[in-house]
């Protein structure tokens, strides 16, 4: 019993005692989970981004004909899939899933691939909501500007409306990851050795569940936190320079650097009005 | 180029379009010969608007011909996005694609659509890009330019595809006064060079000085066409002389200054 005599006696004691002797297990936990949330989450977005684009396919010009069916058909069954992933919790399907597809299909999947597929099929469901309107909210004269060159539909949804389009979701595909990041916790129903499955098998192992959880909490937040930031980079980066570079003109070949009145250059021209008018009323 | 130049290039017959129950356009006949430029006038929603989408093929006509060359443009045979590609259109509201800078706007067609390398898509992007004087602007992007520039630049992006015909949708209608110049003064310059050109315009003065024909459309059907000399000092239709007289009236006296600034324009 020499090493329960090692064994700390204060609440601050065990959190510093936890992270210095199983802060691999944490690592291996929180690393589980964020290859879980990335990858379910990009797969998500392929899924969305494949049945948004289908939902979002026009059928009057053919209804009656056959592909016009299969269309519908096809319409329906997304439809229902969105509908019933949206509408029943992800730790049930993830049960489901798990256990139906061995009982059902004797498919023997490992827990983190059943996982995976859930937190993908789950993600889809939202992002495919998602993507119709970011496809809706790409204005219709640059769809009708690039048929007017003679661009097909594929060639302009590939080069002018899903870029746009995947602009415009950026923020629910960061909402997404983060709520993946969290949500994954619900996988541990299936033995998934994500972050709160880890964490629940170290409270048990020392009865300290106090001390665990709140290194848990921390980690988990780290980690959205880190990706919220990461992702308000990437879009910013996305948007491209504020300013171009003016090209050397036949003319002249001074060079010059255009600045664009952007949204903040704007606010200080508000400010700088509103400064002066003051300063006029105070004369 | 002589030998063809008297047969219609583009030939419409006995067009008609409804939306639902609504007929917008009721039995158009006209034709355009190679280097013409005709003038499309009226009131709004005369159909001017969806002529032109009709002869574009965004709109289906419900009834009546268009004729390419000779040949119906809506008959199976023929790939809508190939015809396409050969007559070109400048939009009102310029419908740039935002995500791509200048340049690529006008070399996104000539490399999907004609199966144009890079280098050569752009060396006649940057060259067409000097004709509307954006030259300096190829890195910029649509939100980046003003209105008249960007006109200008879809002016570009469609003389990239080399159309046979350019039809324009009142390409001047939605810019700043003293924007509408520069891209009036660009279009004279295509006209002067032979383009055919189908333009659908409010500018009298443009109409007047640069057209070859001028179409008066009222209610979905031409009323009366014919040299722009006569529709303006005879026309002969009693809907042409109220319109005019409507348009002399209001516009007149902001024309002058507008010429002096596209004669200003070196
Ligand atoms: N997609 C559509 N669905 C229903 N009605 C339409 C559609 N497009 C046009 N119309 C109707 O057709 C009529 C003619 O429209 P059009 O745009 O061709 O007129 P226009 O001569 O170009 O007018 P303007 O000078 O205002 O541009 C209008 O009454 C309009 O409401
Ligand atoms: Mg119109």
């Amino acid at each position: 019993m020499s090493a329960a005599a090692a064994l700390p006696s204060t609440f601050w004691g065990w959190v510093l005692y936890l992270a210095r002797t199983n802060w691999s297990m944490f690592l291996s936990g929180a690393g589980v989970t964020v290859v879980l949330a990335v990858l379910g989450t990009l797969a998500g977005c392929v899924i969305g981004f494949l049945v948004g684009m289908v939902q979002g396919i026009p059928y009057p010009a053919m209804t009656r004909s056959v592909g016009g069916i299969a269309l519908r058909a096809v319409k329906a069954v997304l439809a229902a899939y969105v509908e019933v992933f949206r509408g029943t919790p992800m730790i049930v399907q993830a049960t489901v899933i798990y256990y139906g597809s061995k009982q059902m299909f004797g498919v023997d999947m490992s827990a983190f691939v059943a996982g995976f597929v859930v937190v993908s099929i789950n993600t889809g469901a939202y992002m495919a909501e998602s993507v119709r309107g970011g496809i809706d909210s790409v204005d219709r004269g640059q769809t009708e500007a690039a048929k007017a060159i003679g661009m097909t539909h594929f060639q302009t949804m590939v080069s002018i409306v899903l870029p746009q389009a995947f602009r415009n979701i950026m923020p629910q595909v960061g909402n997404n990851l983060i709520i993946n990041i969290k949500d994954t916790s619900v996988l541990n129903v299936i033995s998934v050795s994500e972050l709160f499955f880890t964490s629940k098998s170290l409270a048990g192992t020392y009865y300290q569940y106090f001390p665990t959880y709140l290194i848990t909490c921390v980690i988990y937040f780290v980690m959205t936190f880190a990706c919220s930031r990461l992702l308000r980079w990437y879009e910013r980066k996305l948007d491209g320079p504020t300013s171009f570079e003016l090209a050397d003109g036949a003319a002249d070949g001074e060079k010059a650097r255009v600045k664009v009145p952007g949204r903040t250059s704007r606010a200080l021209e508000l400010l700088n009005g509103k400064d002066n008018s003051k300063r006029r009323a105070m004369r | 180029m002589n030998t063809v130049m008297n047969t219609p290039v583009v030939e419409v017959d006995k067009l008609r379009k409804s939306f639902g129950k609504v007929e917008v356009l009721s039995g158009i006949d006209f034709s355009v010969e190679r280097g013409e430029v005709v003038c499309v006038i009226g009131s709004s929603g005369s159909g001017k608007s969806t002529l032109l989408r009709c002869i574009n093929m965004l709109e289906t006509p419900s009834s009546g011909e268009i004729r390419f060359d000779g040949s119906r443009v809506d008959s199976g045979r023929c790939r809508a996005s190939d015809y396409r590609a050969k007559v070109g259109m400048v939009f009102q509201q310029f419908n740039l694609f935002n995500n791509l800078s200048v340049l690529d706007n006008c070399v996104i067609g000539p490399m999907k659509v004609h199966g144009r390398k890079r280098p050569e898509a752009e060396e006649a992007a940057r060259a067409l890009l000097a004709k509307v004087g954006m030259d300096r602007y190829v890195n910029a992007k649509p939100h980046q330019i003003s209105g008249g520039q960007k006109q200008r630049v879809a002016i570009a992006r469609a003389l990239a595809m080399e159309p046979e015909v350019l039809l324009f949708d009142e390409p001047t209608s939605a810019l700043d006064p003293e924007m509408v110049g520069e891209v009036l003064a660009v279009m004279r310059d295509l006209a002067g060079e032979g383009l055919t050109m189908i333009v659908v315009t409010h500018e009298m003065a443009f109409a007047r000085d640069v057209s070859t024909r001028v179409v008066f459309m009222d209610k979905g059907v031409i009323a009366e066409e014919g040299a722009p000399e006569d529709i303006f000092d005879h026309p002969s239709n009693e809907r042409t002389c109220e319109f005019l007289a409507r348009f002399l009236e209001d516009e007149l006296p902001a024309e002058e200054p507008r010429d002096k600034a596209m004669g200003a324009r070196p």
